[in-house]
């Protein structure tokens, strides 16, 4: 394809875990034995996937394994997946910082990476001078520099503070300078990792337009974050990466619902248990969570269905009363939907009892799409918590099928009730 | 025509601008991209020499107080109780300048040798020729040693209108921009070479450290080659391919000192040999660099 700017063929990367250092003199010995010989690197062919919670028994791992994937002109691609799963491992690829252990990559085109805002900024040097700095660090020049460097002070809003020693920066103005330099680089494709993340919201703002312009310009973009909102808006096509090797690849919307699904694909009865937030009291804990479609369990369901979520409490401690709070929320920025809350007694309820209930939505009002749901249990002026249970942890999400082909339906969250009258 | 110009197309779309690839050529030493970031060079070199002195009253007058109190140190050790002659310079003189170049080699020396360390930082998060770290260093010294240089020329001068020395300049004083040249391939090539080595190891760094220390009293700074004629160990100084460079340094500014065209080969030839293994080691070690250290 002539269109294409990065083309990257089975890259994959290695890294010795545990201690660099000791004992890698001998390994080095061979490995150096090996290539004099003219034969393989020895350590290559073991290592494992890179998975970061199961104990492996080699000391070599593989971060990333046989990425393929090409970048066209003008894309706005996301690189998404969990901690662990590579995602830096690759732009650090791509950018150049190291390299990759099997496989090439070929550019077209000047790279600027972003792997952290400020690379370089000296404490000590002037807003003016950690400009100049910053910027030939990034690749640019000093000519280009100075063109742009109103530009830049301007974008950065600290216009008075630019003779200032940056260590008496606040470390927003220290952000905003820093990305400001960034933002002026002229590269053909742009490489950002989860630079966003810092900021105040105004400034983030203004971070993602620079970033919309800059794809406007017909650049190509590689882009990393967890805030999936943000992923969602920016790019055109994704690719999810776990433990080191390419889930799928393509468009967005795609990756981040396969992204969302996988990550939550664990049954609730024995996830609650582990993973709720601590800064409950614990009095009464949920034990089992589950939604309920004609009698079966599931979290899938219909626009026509009606919706049930059946929940079994215990308490913990004798308790005056309980109250239960839910919500819907958005699953990509976690933004509240919607909520309900209701109490289920007022009575004191003994130590070790049980109790259970349903909530029942009616159909046809959370409309199609994805969501994620949000638990608390708490006392009767739902003013303490016994016990919250969040979407962050691996819980399912509510997942709501269209059920006609009405297109109208896949829009918005929830239906509006309302009422009509006509006049004569 | 129309074929023509789709064989073009196809030609364009395998012309990349650069390919990233997990072997590479062991002598592919990218000279051209550290070319492009010669600004780079440039403001690091102002970054380390401003940085240095940002909230000090005397700035760069702090550079003048080394050397000074080295001279006063040798002046006592090694002029009064040790009892070594200096080859007929004053002695303030010849200590003086012979510290004067010292410090410019052993300061590059250890700058260069800490490249992948103290930037470990940098590194890890943008790419640029890692070569302009080294050489930065080894500009922003030679300032550093046109100040401690000017010193010198300042204390030469007392000794000319007060002492009645007699010195004249001649075309031997062209002779230090080689000299220097020659100082800086040698800190340069044997740093990088270290700092390549430390980033696996950091055994050599330790190491160094102290080695620099030592090599000071295996070249002739604090006393003149001739005072080792005859004696057993002599070889262990003539070895040292420093020794003609100080010699010679000497002999540029005031006519005296003990070195022959061959040592002074030696020298070049020794600066050469290590700048361009280091290049080739440095080249090696900086590709993977960022998982070791």
């Amino acid at each position: 394809m002539s269109d294409s700017v990065i083309k990257v063929e089975n890259v994959s990367k290695q890294y010795r875990l545990g201690q660099v250092g000791t004992g890698t003199i001998s390994h080095d010995i061979n490995r150096w034995w090996h290539t004099i010989r003219g034969k393989e690197n020895p350590y290559l062919k073991i290592g494992e996937s890179n998975d970061r919670s199961v104990k492996g028994s080699s000391d070599y791992v593989w971060s990333l394994k046989d990425i393929n994937f090409e970048v066209k002109r003008g894309e706005v691609l996301g690189i998404i997946g969990r901690n662990g799963a590579g995602k830096s491992t690759l732009l650090k690829i791509l950018s150049r910082v190291t390299q990759p252990t099997t496989g090439n990559i070929k550019v077209r085109g000047r790279i600027a990476a972003l792997l952290e805002v400020g690379t370089g900024f000296h404490p000590e040097l002037s807003g003016r001078e950690n400009v100049f700095l910053n910027g030939a660090i990034l690749g640019m020049s000093k000519a280009e520099i100075k063109s742009k460097f109103d530009e830049i002070i301007d974008f950065s809003g600290v216009e008075r503070y630019v003779d200032t020693p940056v260590k008496r920066y606040s470390s927003g103005m220290y952000v905003r300078l820093a990305f400001a330099v960034a933002a002026h680089l002229e590269p053909e494709i742009l490489i950002i990792d989860e630079v966003l993340a810092v900021g105040d919201a105004e400034f983030q703002k203004k971070c993602l337009g620079k970033m919309k312009d800059v794809s406007g310009q017909g650049r190509t973009v590689l882009f990393v974050s967890h805030n999936l909102e943000a992923i969602s808006n920016l790019c055109d096509t994704g690719i999810l990466l776990q433990n080191g090797m390419m889930d799928i690849s393509g468009n967005i919307e795609y990756c981040l619902k396969k992204y969302i699904t996988s990550s939550r694909n664990a049954n609730l009865a024995g996830i609650s248990l582990k993973d709720r937030l601590k800064r409950t009291n614990g009095n009464v804990l949920f034990e089992e969570i589950k939604g309920i479609k004609n009698g079966n369990e599931t979290w899938d369901f219909n626009y026509d269905d009606e919706i049930i979520v059946y929940f079994k409490t215990t308490a913990q401690k004798e308790t005056d009363g309980l109250s239960f709070y839910m919500a819907l929320k958005h699953p990509f920025s976690g933004e509240i939907i919607s909520n309900i809350k209701t109490i289920i007694t007022e009575n004191k309820i003994r130590a070790g009892e049980s109790l259970c209930f349903e909530i029942t939505i009616p159909q046809r009002t959370v409309r199609p799409g994805q969501y994620g749901l949000y638990y608390v249990l708490g006392n009767k002026e739902g003013k303490i918590y016994y016990d919250v249970i969040d979407t962050n942890v691996n819980i399912p999400m509510l997942n709501i099928n269209p059920s006609s082909i009405d297109m109208d339906e896949n829009s918005g969250f929830l239906s509006m009730p309302f009422k009509m009258k006509k006049n004569a | 025509m129309n074929q023509l110009k789709m064989e073009e197309k196809e030609k364009n779309a395998e012309a990349w601008d650069l390919v990233i690839q997990s072997r590479s050529s062991f002598f592919d030493l990218n000279l051209k991209d550290l070319w492009k970031y010669r600004d780079l060079i440039m403001l690091f070199v102002r970054r380390d020499f401003v940085a240095t002195y940002k909230q000090t009253i005397l700035g760069p007058l702090w550079h003048f107080i080394q050397p000074v109190f080295t001279t006063i140190m040798f002046l006592f050790v090694f002029g009064k109780i040790a009892n070594i002659p200096t080859d007929g310079i004053p002695p303030v003189l010849f200590y003086m300048s012979g510290i004067t170049l010292w410090n410019y080699f052993s300061s590059c020396l250890n700058g260069a040798s800490n490249t992948f360390l103290s930037n470990a930082g940098i590194f890890g998060k943008v790419y640029f020729p890692r070569l302009v770290s080294p050489i930065s260093i080894v500009i922003s010294n030679i300032i550093r040693f046109g100040i401690q240089f000017l010193l010198l020329i300042l204390v030469m001068l007392w000794y000319v209108i007060f002492k009645g020395l007699d010195l004249q300049l001649s075309w031997t004083w062209l002779l230090i921009i080689p000299l220097l040249i020659v100082m800086a391939g040698m800190g340069l090539g044997l740093g990088i070479i270290i700092s390549s080595m430390t980033t696996k190891y950091r055994d050599m760094s330790v190491l160094i450290g102290f080695a620099v220390q030592l090599l000071i009293y295996a070249t002739p700074v604090a006393y003149p080659l001739s005072f080792l004629a005859g004696k057993s160990y002599k070889w262990l100084v003539n070895i040292n391919p420093l020794s003609p460079l100080m010699e010679a340094f000497r002999f540029a500014l005031f006519h005296k000192g003990t070195f022959s065209a061959g040592s002074l080969i030696y020298s070049i030839s020794f600066m050469l040999i290590s700048f361009f293994v280091g290049l080739l080691m440095f080249n090696k070690v900086e590709r993977t660099f960022m998982d070791t250290v």
